[in-house]
């Protein structure tokens, strides 16, 4: 059977808060286990929730920048839930009338084109502690910093075709909440996590398939995994006849497969109700006019200006636009060469290549936008050609200085003197007697190949510095002077 | 409203109450009273009448994100049945 895939993606987003949704708490990354939960994280008796205005500046920002309806009243209310992470029993959230409302974006695919899927909501909610279940005697071990931290769960709409899809609907959203700065976006330390509804139909059906949910998903790589595997997973099921069952799985990594959560669990109940702790947030529409007028400018806009004013193709803009800091990078270097398409190409090759290499991050880069803008500029004004240039800049990645140094210091300009270049020319063809009859017994269309043969002569030589454009003229000249004087 | 036991049940339940079983009959019966009273304090006519201070137009204060709480793990952990390393130690939560 040919089977159409349904997703629907929760992004639960770690907000860049210094402090947590509801307490004065720190939310830094990585302190000692519970130096950051103080009295109102821990669900001490008679201790109460005051509402972070940061927070929600940024759940706002958010609905903007996906061009949503925004909740100018929305309300708390408590899911409730038993688990030892969560010392309230609840977890305040927002259930009916969440902050942002209905909104799209639309996703760029690896091909190129682009769908949008639309946005059902995005609500306010505090994160729960972390439960280590390695050796502590048979019991749990708690760590209450993560609770209490701002979450902006994020429910996409059940518009995702493909395990691709996923992906890059969480790469636009990645990029889109690190340009608005709401979110460090660091995936590692879980500040991105998501759970994926899935479910299976035959094509062309328009009934959804009953979906089974994969809990916490933190990196790209496993939410395409978990995909493809839940895919086979549930295709299987429906190919030997059976029925899948609605439930929570787990993604595993290290077996990459998903498997069934809670066994025993009866069915998630969680009586929502208003938090009585929390009056509702009356949003004003100036301060939201505010926030409009104070968005940067946002990735799918900056793709678009890549393209129409700098000529890049919709590949290129889409990696360059990509993250806020590479597309400040790269205009630096434009505004430093003057060559959009030049620039474009080292930043993508020679620059995101040695920082792959390297498992570099944009601002451990040695060399800096301005530098690299120097060293293009030598190869514009043709003291350098570009294989030179890539030389100069290992070298100046090794640390070695700005371009112009190590041109100098190696010795490495480009020879541009007609008369050097013209005794250059002259030796490799006088000493080539075979290849110049060769060329000249060729018919027009295979002499540009063999002339290639005395470029490269010509290039070694002078040890790459030959001026490439002059060479040809020369060589041209050379060559047509040895055929007139053979018919003469 | 009526509410019947296996509701009751239910409820205390995902509560996490515990009911015993011949208590459960009673139980159900004094919540039945209680919403018996909320029918009939909802069924009074209000009409006209002034409400009294309440505070259904209050709107929530936000406060600045600003760290105003200092570490006081010791003091919380002093009151802890079990703490290492820094944890809460609690009854493991999975098999």
């Amino acid at each position: 059977m040919n089977w159409e895939v349904v997703i629907g993606l929760e992004v639960h987003l770690q907000l860049a808060t210094r402090s947590k949704i509801f307490s004065g708490a720190a939310t830094e990354f990585g302190a000692q286990p519970n130096t950051q939960a103080c009295a109102v994280d821990l669900a001490m008796p008679g201790m109460l929730p005051v509402l972070n205005e940061q927070a929600v500046r940024y759940a706002v920002m958010f609905g903007l920048g996906i061009g949503a309806d925004i909740g100018l009243r929305s309300v708390f209310d408590r899911k409730n839930y038993f688990y030892p992470d969560l010392p309230k029993g609840y977890q305040i959230s927002q259930f009916q009338a969440p902050v942002v409302g209905r909104g799209e974006f639309e996703i760029q695919l690896e091909d190129g084109s682009t769908r949008s899927i639309g946005i059902t909501r995005a609500h306010l909610e505090e994160d729960a502690g972390k439960s280590l279940h390695e050796d502590f005697h048979g019991m749990t071990g708690i760590d209450l910093n993560r609770a209490g931290t701002p979450l902006l769960e994020i429910v996409s709409e059940p518009d995702l075709r493909s395990a691709e899809e996923a992906v890059a609907y969480l790469k636009t959203l990645h990029s889109l909440v690190t340009y608005l700065g709401i979110s460090d976006g660091n995936m590692a330390e879980g500040s991105m996590r998501c759970d994926i509804n899935l479910s299976l139909r035959p094509r062309g059906s328009s009934t959804l398939g009953t979906r089974a949910e994969i809990k916490n998903v933190n990196s790209f790589r496993f939410v395409e995994k978990a995909i493809r595997h839940e895919i086979e997973r549930q295709a299987d099921i429906l190919e030997a006849g059976g029925q899948v069952v609605q439930e929570t799985r787990l993604y595993d990594a290290d077996r990459d497969e998903t498997r069934s959560m809670r066994s025993k669990e009866v069915a998630n109940d969680y009586r929502y109700f208003p938090e009585p702790d929390l009056l509702p947030v009356v949003i004003d529409e100036a301060w939201v006019e505010s926030l409009r007028a104070s968005l940067p400018e946002l990735p799918a806009a900056k793709r678009q200006r890549f393209i129409s004013d700098y000529g890049l193709s919709t590949y290129d803009a889409g990696v360059l636009a990509a993250s806020r800091p590479l597309a400040d990078y790269y205009e630096t270097v434009v505004e430093g060469c003057g060559d959009a398409k030049i620039a474009a190409n080292w930043v993508q090759v020679e620059l995101l290549g040695q920082l792959n290499r390297g498992e570099l991050e944009l601002h451990q880069s040695p060399v800096a936008a301005t530098a690299l803008a120097g060293l293009i500029r030598r190869i514009l004004d043709h003291s350098i050609s570009g294989k030179i240039a890539k030389q100069v800049f290992e070298a100046m990645w090794a640390g070695e200085g700005d371009a112009d140094t190590i041109i100098a210091a190696r010795g490495l300009r480009q020879v541009s003197d007609s008369g050097a270049l013209a005794a250059l020319v002259d030796e490799v063809v006088s000493g080539n007697p075979a290849q110049v009859a060769q060329y000249l017994a060729a018919d027009e269309g295979k002499r540009k190949k063999l002339a290639g043969f005395f470029v490269g002569q010509i290039m070694k030589l002078s040890k790459g510095q030959a001026n490439p454009q002059m060479v040809n003229e020369l060589l041209n000249q050379k060559l047509a002077a040895a055929g007139s004087d053979g018919e003469s | 409203m009526t509410v019947k036991q296996d509701e009751i049940e239910k409820i205390a339940e995902l509560a996490r109450v515990r009911i015993a079983p011949e208590e459960a009959a009673e139980v159900t019966a004094r919540i039945a009273n209680i919403l018996t009273l909320v029918d009939q304090l909802q069924a009074v006519d209000t009409d006209g009448v002034e409400p009294m201070a309440n505070p259904l137009d209050a709107v929530q204060r936000l406060r600045a994100d600003t760290v105003t709480e200092i570490n006081q793990r010791e003091a919380f952990q002093a009151i802890a049945p079990a703490v290492e390393n820094g944890l809460y130690l609690v009854p493991k939560v999975i098999e």
